[in-house]
């Protein structure tokens, strides 16, 4: 049992909830879409994400318990639970990123850290600092080649592998959680201008927008 | 443009993802208050800058932002290996003086030739290790 004091950061009643493209109002966008879409973009907001820290042996054992996936303990790699929903990724040697479905990153910490007890491990729960941009389609690999100076050939970059690295100059993490999809997980402050970004790149192979309707 | 291996993501990355933080290998006196100031201001400021031969900090920024070391040789900018915090160069100076074959760098017979430098700048850079 940990002695660690959790703030439960959902509201109890109600409130309007903004993602970090609220601003660049993709319903707007999504009424122009192209009608046989080389690329579609669309944001999956308000998922939880959970960074963890500690050493890997360490969570290992408390991952495997709670989310029932072993921790990726190999460079760059992402796994999926089961139903695909819950994904964690490898960040570096001793930092992974913990995505699930909206409403349940503050469950989940709490039982991480019942779990973990008084080993020397840190979680931080950062949904509200980045929001999940998911990228398909076609030609979705040629946008990234404009856009990242990382190799996103299949052969160098499988399903199953996700890096931090430079997107269109800003950072982002890049992954791929299937052969044909991508997700890039954009900083709050970076999502408008990635999200131009992406935008502008995908023009030429006829973008479709989906907006999540929040 | 150069494509860095980082050990600890273990693929090789393009070089605007790093940054380079100076000389490696720098130790901090053990008993700051028992030193003098030459030897504090030494610590604190002043650095080698050999010809050839260099140990250096870098750090992936944007990765997986952790430091690690850098052996490259300031003329040529050949990069030699990269090594973790913590551990020693396998490829020095001195190595490739004496024409060792170390790591996946082939040193050539006469090993100043490779390293591009002069006997007398040898001994210099082995000077300013020791």
């Amino acid at each position: 049992m940990s002695d660690v004091r959790m703030f439960d950061s959902r509201p109890a009643t109600a409130v309007d909830a903004e993602s970090p493209l609220a601003v660049s109002n993709l319903a707007e966008r999504a009424r122009r879409s192209a009608a046989d879409p080389g690329v579609t973009l669309r944001e999956r907001a308000f998922l939880g994400h959970l960074i963890l820290r500690g050493g890997a042996i360490v969570l290992d054992e408390a991952v495997r318990e709670v989310l029932g996936v072993s921790l990726p303990a190999r460079p760059g790699a992402l796994v999926h639970d089961a139903d695909g929903e819950r994904s964690i990724q490898w960040l570096s040697p001793d930092e992974w990123l913990v995505i699930v479905p909206e409403g349940e990153a503050y469950s989940l910490e709490k039982r991480l850290r019942d779990a973990l007890g008084d080993a020397h491990f840190a979680i931080v729960d950062v949904s509200g600092g980045q929001t999940l941009v998911e990228l398909s389609g076609p030609r979705a690999r040629e946008v990234l080649m404009k856009s990242t100076p990382y190799d996103v050939h299949p052969r160098h970059f499988p399903a199953g592998k996700g890096v931090t690295t430079i997107f269109g100059k800003a950072t982002a993490i890049l992954r791929r959680p299937d052969e044909d999809r991508w997700e890039l997980v954009l900083r709050r402050s970076f999502a408008d201008y990635c999200y131009r970004w992406l935008v502008d790149a995908g023009e030429e192979y006829g973008l479709a927008v989906e907006a999540s309707g929040r | 443009m150069f494509h860095i291996y980082c050990p600890y993501c273990e693929e090789h990355r393009e070089e605007e993802e790093f940054h380079a933080k100076g000389q490696a290998h720098i130790a901090r006196p053990a008993d700051p208050d028992a030193c003098s100031d030459a030897e504090w201001g030494d610590y604190l400021f002043f650095r080698d800058n050999p010809r050839g031969i260099h140990h250096e900090l870098w750090v992936h920024a944007v990765g997986c932002r952790k430091f690690f070391n850098i052996t490259r040789h300031t003329v040529t900018y050949a990069i030699l290996e990269t090594y973790k915090m913590g551990e020693q160069p396998t490829i020095t100076a001195e190595s490739l003086a004496r024409g060792e074959k170390a790591g996946n760098v082939q040193a050539a017979s006469g090993g100043q030739q490779t390293v591009g430098a002069s006997d007398a700048a040898v001994a210099s850079v082995k000077g300013a290790q020791a």
